[in-house]
């Protein structure tokens, strides 16, 4: 297998509220390695941002990492103090955030937005920096780049915006770039550019995790794919073994939900239910209020997340046995 | 940006015609005879009417309000019943000293008010918050005459550590100026504790972090501009209340300033010094308000480019 | 937690919004949460109301008259038979400070009523009549509002001189602006709104519309701001007081008495600090309470 480069283990993110604990993240381990993209793929409050944020650890009081590990290269990041854990921030591992306009700071010009990530880490002197990132605005296709440089956010458009935001992440070649939903704020032609920006960056062997809630994007360009629901991981495979055979009753709601769509169905077809709030989780599996193959022992127990064929892991009791049946 | 900005001086300018029609219109509806009390009881009709034709008293009002308005524009508003001294030349010297006020004041409230405003928003909740939030309440609260005159009998008075009155050295407008200071001050912190707070939410914050920044610098770096924006309006409308408080504190310190000025026409029943460091004051606020809209500019690129 | 300027109008500006989108002021709800949630406010409310009682029995408080002499007594410090010492003509100041808490209270009330009243009255007319009565009273607000409101008043005091009646109307007169101002904003909003259009295309008379529709929507803000007005005015008064311009003697409110004892500030301190105390105490139970107000009555800052 490839080199592993992050690997997260067990990772719970507790966040304390006027109604007792909740667990946006719960428990949630996963690998990326060089040179692939990863995808974290659910609807919006399953904690994936959440997931990401906590990866390079960007978690805002009072929320805490509670437990697990997160380890880029072997190095363990949970137990950094925070001034180490800034080093690599930035440097060995960076973050694209979703809206490309309020991730920008307004009164700054973005060439020196991007510039700052070099200069924080020393990576090369002020004389130097103007031209490292003039050289990174032509790498992610920014037209004229010395003009942009002294451009103010407001007068680029979103997707050069998001451009500003991924030659700022990648300044100072990071090992690992994590995406939240890099192109949600973006219209379509724009989107399809962005992907293959990311993709230009996993061939050059950085480690990609995205995070989005849409399929099309993560069939388009992940190679592996995790399925989040109320804080867990519930199904991981390949992209392609996803695609092809999901096991988890969530994660086939969800593509019914989309193909429904691009197929033309008379109706749209949707998961019943609503997403619980996690103040008011099941007992025991947390889809078990929405789920059609619901058994009296889910509504007890949470399931294990178990490899059910080489690579592929579901958190779902009746998949395990009509996997064994097969 | 630029048609922003005529549009603001050409409302500054009807706002000031205002001010002036009104405190000319107010001054003139008070019963009794100006110069019957200027002369006092023991002059004859014939003086009174004399000196009243002399000075255009005896013309219709609006006659009277445009030779104000043109010799005013001249730099001439005429001379003091009281002081016998053009109006003009006071208004210069007590214009000096109040500006020296008023920057002592503004120094301290900047520096004292902002950096409160951070510390307490950075330690959001904990003890220094509360300490600093209760200590800006307490600015608030403070009417500029007890300020003015703890001060003067804590530090003049009890410790002899500051003169009491009077401005003969630079070291007479420290305790005006922290008194006349001190209200802004608690009021810039709050205005910085909250806006700073906001900022602080926002999404490029969490961009700063991830880039490797420590947290003191994304403070300075990137969150205290942004905050400072709706700050600086209001230390435009502050301008305003400095000018007010201004007069209370001349009056505690006996500073010849604006302030004391104005409570000197008032109790001298002096029209004409009255009108015009009325005019004069404000004037300089209007002026203040529309050069703060500049700086806004000038900081936010937003309006600088975008108009 | 007190917002000034610009932030304190959006606030209360968005106050009108909530019943543009159709939700209901459950006013006393919002009250009780007041009162559950903001300590500081509970105490600021009972502060004022002892302070409001203080002032009105006064007489059954302390044993001294207001105006009663006692020249062998003159600038007697804080003792068993004077709490708070006593003043340059040896009057009790406690019992001064009692009675003068009338006129301070009522300097506080009523103008911030008055102002209210027209402010309320103009902001509406302007708000929902547009055109030239709307540019009229928007430039006449600009104009007061241009005026450092210490001069304003200093100027208005000086026309019209000195007693209780012209200090009402003067902080009237200083204070409406800004009432017709916020009201004005809200009815712009709410003028739009489907019940004014509804009441309008059924052919209800615009006066009516005012008065049954939009007044009663301003109601949380106002009340906002008759609490934030009347600390206000009560400095302002002081401010006036403490120059000699604003109540006039035989009356004594707080401010008065810190300008007769400002001559003695070295040598009987109390005299300036005693009524100071108080006029500081009342501001801030008044400020508190506003900005709880204006915290339970805003959508924006409501907890889910």
């Amino acid at each position: 297998m490839e080199e592993t480069i992050l690997e997260v283990s067990r990772l719970t993110v507790t966040i304390p509220t006027d109604r007792g604990e909740i667990l946006p993240v719960n428990d949630v381990s996963l690998r990326i390695p060089a040179g692939k993209i990863v995808g974290i793929v659910g609807e919006s409050g399953c904690g994936k941002s959440m997931t990401a944020r906590a990866v390079i650890g960007l978690i805002r009081p009072p929320g805490r990492v509670a437990g697990g590990s997160v380890r880029l290269g072997g190095r363990e990041l949970t137990g950094l103090l925070p001034k180490e854990r800034r080093r690599l921030m930035g440097s060995e591992i960076s973050m694209v955030f979703q809206e490309p306009m309020s991730s920008l700071n307004p009164v700054m010009k973005v060439g020196r937005q991007v510039e700052e990530a070099l200069l924080q880490h020393g990576v090369c002197s002020r004389k130097e920096a103007r031209e490292r990132v003039l050289e990174m605005f032509r790498a992610v296709e920014i037209p004229e780049p010395e003009v942009r440089y002294d451009s103010y956010p407001h007068q680029l458009s979103g997707g050069l915006r998001q451009r500003v935001m991924i030659a700022m992440a990648m300044v100072c070649r990071p090992r690992v770039l994590i995406a939240d939903e890099p192109t949600t704020a973006l219209d379509v032609t724009v989107e399809a550019q962005i992907l293959r920006l990311l993709r230009e960056l996993r061939d050059r062997g950085t480690g990609l995790l995205v995070i989005s809630h849409n399929l099309g994007v993560i069939a388009q360009l992940c190679d592996w794919v995790y399925v989040m629901y109320a804080g867990r991981i519930v199904e991981s495979a390949s992209a392609e073994e996803l695609f092809e055979r999901p096991l988890h009753p969530y994660t086939r709601g969800l593509f019914r939900s989309v193909l429904s769509v691009g197929e033309g169905a008379e109706t749209l077809e949707t998961i019943p239910g609503v997403v619980p709030s996690l103040h008011h989780l099941p007992e025991g599996c947390s889809f078990s209020l929405r789920c059609s193959r619901c058994e009296t022992r889910c509504e007890k127990e949470m399931p294990e997340l178990r490899e059910l064929a080489p690579g592929h892991a579901v958190r779902c009791r009746p998949a395990e046995r009509e996997a064994l049946h097969e | 940006m630029l048609r922003t900005l005529a549009q603001r001086l050409v409302q500054a300018v009807i706002v000031l015609a205002g001010v002036m029609l009104l405190i000319f219109v107010m001054l003139r509806i008070v019963p009794g005879n100006p110069v019957e009390t200027l002369m006092g009881e023991h002059a004859n009709q014939e003086t009174i009417s004399r000196v009243s034709e002399e000075m255009g008293l005896d013309q219709p009002l609006h006659i009277q309000f445009f030779r104000y308005l043109s010799s005013a524009l001249q730099g001439d508003f005429g001379t003091s019943f009281t002081l016998g001294k053009p109006v003009s030349r006071l208004l210069r010297s007590a214009f000096v000293n109040t500006l020296i006020l008023a920057l002592f004041a503004a120094l301290f409230a900047w520096i004292i008010g902002i950096g409160c405003g951070v510390l307490a928003a950075v330690t959001k909740n904990r003890l220094p918050d509360r300490i600093f939030t209760g200590f800006s309440l307490l600015g608030i609260s403070l009417p500029v005459f007890m300020a003015a005159m703890f001060l003067q009998y804590v530090f003049a008075f009890r410790l002899h550590w500051l003169p009491i009155s009077g401005a003969d050295s630079w070291t007479g407008f420290i305790l005006p100026g922290i008194a006349l200071g001190w209200n802004s001050a608690g009021q810039i912190a709050q205005m910085t504790r909250v806006t700073l707070l906001e900022t602080l939410q926002e999404d490029y914050i969490d961009t700063a972090l991830a880039k490797g920044l420590s947290p003191a610098r994304t403070v300075v770096r990137h969150a205290l501009r942004n905050a400072m924006l709706p700050v600086l309006t209001m230390m435009a409308i502050q301008l305003s209340g400095l000018l007010s408080g201004a007069v209370i504190t001349e009056t505690v310190f006996s500073l010849n300033g604006l302030g004391r000025l104005m409570v000197q026409a008032i109790s001298g029943r002096d029209i004409p010094l009255l009108q015009g460091t009325a005019l004069f004051t404000t004037g300089i606020v209007i002026l203040g308000s529309l050069a703060a809209d500049c700086l806004y500019a000038v900081l936010d690129p937003r309006i600088r480019k975008g108009g | 937690m007190p917002l000034s300027g610009r932030k304190k109008t959006d606030a209360l500006a968005s106050l009108a919004l909530q019943s543009q989108l159709g939700e209901e002021i459950r006013f006393r709800d919002r009250l009780r949460r007041l009162a559950r949630e903001n300590k500081t406010a509970v105490v600021s409310a009972a502060l004022i109301l002892v302070m409001a009682l203080a002032a009105v029995f006064a007489p059954l408080l302390t044993p001294y008259g207001e105006k009663d002499m006692d020249l062998l007594n003159r600038l007697s410090p804080p003792s068993a038979a004077h709490l708070l010492g006593t003043d340059e003509g040896g009057r009790d100041v406690l019992a001064r400070l009692l009675y003068g808490a009338r006129i301070s209270l009522l300097v506080g009330v009523v103008p911030a009523l008055l102002s209210l009243l027209l402010g309320a009255l103009l902001g509406v007319i302007a708000g929902y009549r547009g055109g030239w009565a709307d540019a009229l009273i928007m430039r006449a607000a600009d104009i007061t509002l241009a005026f450092p409101s210490m001069l304003l008043t200093m100027v208005v005091m000086y026309a019209l001189g000195g007693g209780i009646g012209n200090v009402f109307l003067t902080l009237t007169l200083v204070n409406w602006a800004n009432v017709a101002r916020v009201v004005r904003a809200q009815t712009l909003q709410l003028k739009n709104s489907e019940f004014a259009e509804s009441a309008r295309i059924t052919g209800v008379p615009s006066r009516v519309i005012m008065r049954r529709h939009i007044l009663p929507n301003c109601l949380p803000t106002l009340l906002v701001l008759f609490t934030l007005n009347i600390p206000a005015s009560i400095l302002t008064e002081s401010s006036l007081s403490f120059l000699g311009l604003g109540v006039q003697p035989p009356y004594a409110s707080w401010g008065l008495m810190i300008n007769t004892g400002r001559q003695y500030l070295f040598n009987a301190p109390w005299l300036c600090f005693v009524p100071g105390a108080a006029i500081m105490l009342i501001v801030l139970a008044f400020n508190f309470l506003g900005n709880g107000l204006m915290d339970v009555l805003d959508p924006r800052q409501q907890k889910s």
